[in-house]
């Protein structure tokens, strides 16, 4: 076992922060590497503080290491203090584990969670001591893949990936670890193209160097297969069932602070709600809970284990799980203890949602997250974030009446067909609630934050031209001029260039990778922090490759148009998507398909797969879009489409 | 309003040395839950539980005697079994942090912050020989004063550490203990276990090591803080706390909790 440990050791007294080097975390694992293993460096392009508590990363993590195939370390990018020592000591990417070397894995396996990693991705291959680009890669480098949602527009990474994973990772990582594994034991038959080309034929795996892509004038024409066995559409992966996959069962406690610093519990995954800008409802459908009695198991076992006094109940949208409120009392309770305290992130807004979470935080009632996402019920429709004002003023009402004397509302500006109306709406939502919780509390607060819009693959707005960041900003000057003398309203925005630089990537097709590399090349890491990211880099990286940037960003798209992630696929019908996108100029809402008929949105019918969900029936509280009042009060003027084929599935 | 109190003396050394003083409270909160001990909870709004940790450890360096106070719930404090708590402690902690004993605090008995009044250090340095250090050190031992210059709060101020350093003994060579930094084989000696070592593994042999006592009140003087006012100044390689002492005013000298020939069972302490 080759460890860099002393090399590194003489260096860490020297850098902020040492401890995230060290590893040695309750739950790490120390696995055996071999001639007949395949191993995996799982790396997370940004911080350990960012990275350790990523959960898609520490399941893969346990279930390759339960193989007696696979052995799984991981990875975090080194901070630029460690990484200028790095490279001027001549020390390469190491594992936390063992403090392997990058380069003696045979996979190194990033987590893409956010587009403005990119170029942390490309500095974390150069550091391992590997050809960034694949196509310069030698038979004995390790193989660069990659996961996560991002992946649903891999292209701008195409040129630096060997193969990409698409969906849910639990099965791929075993079928992806067999085929290493066969062609290691056998001698690596074909080299290098040829075990890519044998995972060209893993279900959800896509390998970019089998594609060829044609471009008419400035336009993306086709990205095609080079040969007949590779499949012209890679489709995502799914687990049916979240019951099997119990992960993680030892999460990792990380010796320092990092961020999510407390037990984390999957209760489901997808969600049908169906807001249109969110990238992550869209493609983790359909909606899988997990066994309330599993949930259980894991929070009282986790608890135990780990020592940690806060669990958080993860999902697209906590408050849906079936019988939650059973679920969070048994929580309470059977922690045996008043100290352990519950958080749900991703509150639904309503008055139903602030009651469960009275119930869990006795303590510590300092601040309460709202994401109505935004100003005006017109825009809301459009966006199918179906939530009434009253929904948003109870739900406000109902906290600060219990004792929270802080309310953070969540909102995005530059969305399709966003008027000044509508964006100003938000600075009336932030007046009313303050005004509300007056009447309860000596000095309410409610912190707006807000953050630009970036259209993503596989939503129905992926055909919407961006808002230019001077639009962006000027919207942002509205808000700022609304609420300049408006007591108890913090404004606080996200930097309408970053927001810029993230529509690039997210959008973009092969072409981008040049412009990826160049700003990496010209220093531009962790592009994520604001102190590091320059919107000057990119704009110059971008002229320098020839690249229109207002072309790839602003411009809107037509249906006929062939979009970069076209030979993807998420089960979504493109039909189905910009039906969505045409409901959504339309201002008509789309109810929640868990409990009501099927639409066929194809992430079901594709996969002959069905939601998990407990209970038959939508949970209490608010309107929910279902256009009937779940709790109490008025009618949600909801206008549903009545589709041909709707309930006919 | 104050219950009982335990006292914990523990070591870290190893890789987990890296972790900072933050960190490490933030390890004993969830080793003293997973371990199951009842840790009694302040009041109010914001509940938390009532640890008190002794001076602060500089991040990167080892120790011997580190200690917390915990407060508990009275009806358990009457039942512990030190040795079965130490062994349920450590094994509580990560690899590196050992529990070396526990006792029961007498009521009354000051803060670890308040009691402590010097420091034992082994302070491994490179770059010197055993005749310029011996000759640095016996020149700072004999002068009036030692000017050290500290920054607190972005105001630079000079400052005389002399009446802080009670004795300084230099130590002809560093030893070896190059191997033993992964925490797996930490030992009576861990402190020298705690190396930086050559790849080779061959131990440094460019370096001296210094044995001080440094005060820590009315203010702490840092091991750094000696090596920089000798003249030539010496440069640090690392650093272990050996020992805390507590000094009475009768001219007693104790540690907080002592760890007969780091044996954990029946630790003995003053009550």
């Amino acid at each position: 076992m080759r460890s860099l440990w002393h090399q590194l050791e003489p260096l860490l007294p020297q850098v902020s922060k040492p401890a995230r080097y060290i590893g040695g975390e309750d739950g790490m694992q120390v696995p055996r590497h071999g001639s007949g293993v395949v191993s995996w460096l799982l790396t997370y392009p940004d911080t350990y503080e960012i990275g350790l508590p990523n959960q898609g990363l520490q399941i893969l993590y346990e279930i390759l290491n339960e193989r007696a195939d696979a052995a799984a370390e991981r990875a975090y990018a080194p901070w630029s203090d460690l990484e200028a020592l790095m490279r001027t000591e001549g020390l390469p990417l190491f594992s936390l584990d063992t403090h392997r070397p990058a380069a003696l894995f045979d996979v190194i396996a990033f987590n893409l969670s956010a587009e403005l990693t990119y170029t942390n991705v490309l500095n974390c291959i150069d550091l391992a001591g590997v050809a960034v680009r694949a196509a310069e890669r030698h038979d004995a480098d390790p193989l660069i893949g990659a996961g996560g949602h991002c992946t649903y527009n891999p292209e701008p990474l195409a040129d630096f990936c060997d193969f990409v994973v698409l969906g849910d990772g639990e099965e791929a990582v075993g079928d992806i670890t067999e085929v290493l594994r066969d062609w290691k034991v056998s001698r690596r038959p074909g080299g290098r193209a040829g075990v890519l080309r044998a995972l060209a034929g893993v279900a959800g795996v896509y390998v970019p160097s089998m594609y060829r892509v044609a471009y008419r004038g400035d336009r993306l024409a086709a990205v095609e297969p080079r040969y007949p066995d590779v499949p012209a559409v890679v489709e995502k992966r799914t687990v049916a069932d979240l019951a099997e996959w119990p992960y993680p069962k030892r999460q990792l406690v990380p010796l320092t602070e990092v961020v999510h610093d407390r037990l984390n519990v999957e209760v489901f995954r997808g969600c049908t709600r169906g807001c249109r800008f969110c990238q992550a409802g869209m493609i983790t459908r359909p909606v899988r809970e997990r066994p309330a009695e599993q949930v259980r198991t894991m929070v009282a076992d986790g608890l135990r284990r780990t020592g940690y006094d806060e669990v958080a109940l993860t999902s697209l949208s906590t408050a849906d799980f079936s019988g939650i409120e059973r679920v969070v009392a048994d929580t309470v309770e059977g922690a045996g203890c008043s100290q352990v305290s519950v958080s749900l992130p991703s509150l639904r807004v309503d008055a139903f949602t602030v009651g469960i979470a009275a119930q869990i935080q006795r303590a510590r009632r300092t601040g309460l997250t709202f994401a109505p996402e935004a100003g005006t019920w017109r825009m809301r429709q459009v966006i199918n974030k179906l939530i009434s004002n009253d929904d948003l003023y109870s739900a406000v009402e109902s906290a600060y009446s219990q004792g929270w004397r802080r309310v953070k509302l969540y909102f995005l500006t530059g969305l399709p067909t966003e008027t000044d109306e509508d964006t100003l709406g938000i600075a009336e939502l932030a007046r009313n609630c303050v005004s509300l919780g007056r009447g309860h509390v000596r000095s309410p607060s409610v912190t707006v934050s807000v953050g630009g819009f970036v259209p993503k693959p596989f939503t129905p707005f992926q055909w919407f031209g961006q808002n230019t960041a001077t639009e962006l900003r000027r919207k942002i000057g509205l808000l700022r001029d609304d609420l300049r003398r408006a007591r108890g309203v913090q404004l606080k925005w996200h930097d309408p260039a970053a927001t810029l630089a993230e529509g690039l990537a997210s959008r973009g097709d092969r072409r981008l990778g040049a412009v990826i590399e160049r700003v990496w090349r010209g220093g531009g890491t962790f592009q994520e922090w604001s102190e590091h990211f320059d919107i000057a880099r990119w704009q110059a990286a971008a002229d320098a490759c020839g690249i229109d940037v207002d072309s790839y960003v602003y411009r809107h798209r037509t249906f006929d148009e062939v979009l970069p992630w076209d030979h993807l696929s998420a089960g979504l019908h493109k039909d189905f998507l910009w039906q969505d996108w045409r409901d959504a100029l339309n201002e008509v809402g789309l109810e929640d398909c868990r409990w009501t008929p099927c639409y066929d949105c194809g992430a079901c019918t594709g996969y002959g797969i069905e939601h998990v969900v407990a209970s038959a029936v939508p949970p209490a509280g608010g309107s929910q879009g279902t256009g009937t009042d779940n709790s109490r009060g008025g009618e949600i003027p909801v206008r549903l489409l009545a589709r041909a084929g709707a309930g006919a599935a | 309003m104050s219950g009982p109190r335990v006292r914990v003396r523990f070591s870290k050394h190893g890789k987990v040395r890296f972790t900072s003083h933050r960190d490490v409270a933030r390890i004993w909160e969830r080793a003293l839950r997973r371990a199951r001990v009842p840790v009694a909870y302040s009041e109010g709004f914001s509940p938390r539980p009532r640890i008190a940790f002794g001076l602060a450890l500089p991040t990167g360096y080892s120790s011997d005697a580190e200690y917390l106070d915990v407060e508990v719930d009275p009806a358990w404090a009457a039942s512990i079994d030190n040795s079965v708590l130490v062994g349920a402690l450590t094994e509580s902690l990560p690899a590196g942090m050992t529990a070396t004993a526990v006792a029961e605090v007498a009521s009354g008995e000051l803060s670890l912050q308040h009691a402590v009044t010097s420091c034992t250090w082994r302070i491994d340095t490179t770059g010197t020989d055993a005749r310029t250090a011996s000759e640095a050190v016996a020149r700072a031992m004999d002068s009036r004063e030692l000017l050290v210059e500290r920054e607190r709060k972005g105001r630079r101020s000079i400052n005389d550490i002399r009446p802080a350093v009670h004795t300084v003994e230099v130590h002809p060579t560093v030893t070896d203990g190059v191997g033993l930094t992964d925490g797996a084989s930490i030992t009576d000696s861990a402190c020298i276990a705690d190396s930086v070592g050559h790849p080779d593994g061959t131990g440094f042999t460019d370096g001296v090591s210094l044995t001080a006592e440094l005060a820590t009140q009315p203010q702490a003087v840092r091991p750094t803080e000696l090596l920089a006012s000798l003249h030539p100044p010496l440069k640090l390689l690392r650093a272990c706390r050996l020992h805390q002492w507590i000094t009475t005013d009768a001219g007693e000298r104790r540690e907080p909790l002592a760890v007969a020939e780091m044996s954990v069972a029946g630790a003995g302490v003053d009550s």
